[in-house]
């Protein structure tokens, strides 16, 4: 059961993506595109996301504990550092180059295009680095 | 190109994302961060098992798109280079940052933003705004 609602959330996830609009890369690009073809779409996903989650995770925290682990694991950190605002910095010029963002890019690997796997495969690569230095 | 406007799938479909994130906050505790759970099941993996968690998840975003056209129309989706050599790029500025900032628009994004915390209020605004001026280079100076 764990198990099962675990992959459920990936699945709901994943339709998510795709319904929204998050998987087409134009979409993601014209959205970054405020002075030209302004897509104001993808502020709607946020939005909706943000409306079921804010309330959701309210409740969601008034219990003890998760059903399947013994607690929440939630950042802890209050401080802005160097590696948050660089990291998000470098993160949005790579999203707005590819006009895709982890989420996606992994959801549309079963689209079966050729530039989709260049693409996680750097992303993957660039995580490593990340992770080294 | 331009892009319609979808305003009730865009929300219908980030309704479903908020709803996820809601599932795995109440069955395992855990942030709906898409680079936090690759990048933990990527070497050096600390805790052990993130590791099963993480790849049962990501088999559920693998299995989206094949439900979905098992049930829907198919999806319009225009890729915004087919040059081999940006997308190596894009992706690679992509996972680094996204790992080194310790989340991305969904971690940061939906999760963070929902909880009000302050560091993803800010890495939202700063990916937000690089994302703009990257888009506003490539299109207007260069002409991509």
């Amino acid at each position: 059961m764990k198990y099962i609602t675990l992959l459920f959330s990936g699945i709901i996830f994943g339709i998510g993506l795709v319904l929204s609009g998050m998987t087409n890369p134009l979409k993601v690009q014209n959205f970054l595109d405020l002075f030209g073809l302004w897509d104001p779409s993808l502020a709607f996903v946020m939005g909706g996301a943000i409306f079921v989650a804010l309330p959701g995770f309210w409740l969601v925290q008034k219990q003890k504990k998760p059903f399947f682990s013994k607690e929440f694991d939630l950042p802890k950190r209050k401080d802005l550092d160097f590696r948050l605002i660089f990291g998000a910095g470098v993160f949005g010029i790579g999203w707005g180059i590819g006009g895709l963002c982890p989420g996606p890019a992994l959801t549309s690997l079963t689209f079966f295009d050729f530039g989709i796997y260049i693409f996680v495969i750097s992303m993957i690569m660039g995580m490593l680095i990340a992770k080294k230095i | 190109m331009e892009t319609e406007f979808t305003p009730i799938t865009s929300l219908a479909g980030g309704a479903l994302i908020g709803l996820s994130a809601v599932m795995l906050m109440a069955s395992h505790g855990k942030i709906a961060g898409i680079s936090g759970i690759v990048s933990r099941i990527l070497p050096p993996a600390i805790q052990k098992e993130s590791i099963p968690f993480g790849i049962i998840f990501i088999l559920g975003l693998l299995l989206a798109v094949p439900i979905w056209n098992l049930f829907f129309v198919e999806i319009e989706r225009q890729a915004v280079s087919d040059n081999y050599f940006i997308l190596g790029i894009a992706g690679l500025l992509v996972g680094f940052g996204s790992s080194y900032g310790n989340g991305c628009t969904s971690g940061h994004g939906v999760c963070g933003l929902s909880r009000g915390s302050t560091r993803s209020i800010i890495a939202t605004v700063t990916f937000m705004f690089t994302g703009f001026l990257t888009v506003y280079i490539l299109r207007n100076t260069l002409g991509l």
